[in-house]
């Protein structure tokens, strides 16, 4: 009787392991792309370098600002 | 009995998944002096370089870097002059991707650095400019 409580103890242990083993390869597989290499942080990054590098003004702000204003 | 192990497995598997998610970042690190100064260099020799870009006397290249790809519309005085800031550049270029890869503690990221960097360039560049297209011909923007 004893022993046959420790099985199904056991079976449950290998059970519950193997659903965090699975669980855990799932998780793992959406974080590993990003490990990898991060290709829109890059992106950021070149911009943010570039804009500085060739000066390049962020007009965006001051042409959305400015043009309604001089066309009144 | 069967619940507690179960549940006992998917808090593994969370804290697995949480110890994993910490590690994949969402920004590049650029803020280190190297870079800083790397971009300082290469900010100061621009205001030479853009007339050459201008006239079309060089050009950026499909590898991130940029070439005298006509001495022709360099005066000959200035040729010399030239393929120095052509050289000096290209080597800054070179230096601030493999400090970016280093700066995220993955040396072995320079060369994707690099290549976003090289569509970056020919995106931002203005209309007139040369770029290399990947099969490596000039193309006038």
């Amino acid at each position: 009787m004893q022993s046959l409580n420790k099985g199904i103890v056991m079976k449950d242990r290998i059970a519950g392991l193997l659903a965090a083993l699975v669980c855990a390869l799932a998780l793992g597989g959406c974080v590993t792309i990003n490990i990898y290499f991060p290709a829109a942080a890059a992106e950021k990054a070149a911009d943010k370098i570039i804009d500085e590098v060739w000066q390049i003004k962020k007009d965006a702000d001051a042409a959305s600002g400015d043009k309604p204003a001089a066309a009144r | 009995m069967r619940a507690t192990v179960w549940l006992r497995g998917v808090l593994v598997a969370l804290m697995l998944g949480v110890a994993g998610a910490a590690l994949a970042q969402a920004n590049l690190e650029i803020n280190t002096p190297a870079i800083a100064g790397l971009q300082a260099s290469m900010q100061a020799r621009h205001t030479q370089l853009a007339g050459l870009y201008a006239s079309g006397a060089i050009g950026l290249t499909r590898d991130g870097n940029i070439a005298l790809r006509d001495a022709n519309a360099v005066p000959l005085a200035q040729r010399q002059q030239a393929n120095s800031l052509v050289a000096a550049e290209n080597q800054d270029r070179t230096a601030l991707y493999r400090e970016i890869a280093r700066a995220n503690g993955k040396p072995e990221w320079e060369g994707e650095i690099r290549a976003t960097f090289a569509q970056r360039w020919i995106e931002k560049s203005q209309p007139g400019w040369y770029y290399q297209n990947p099969s490596g011909s000039w193309v006038r923007k």
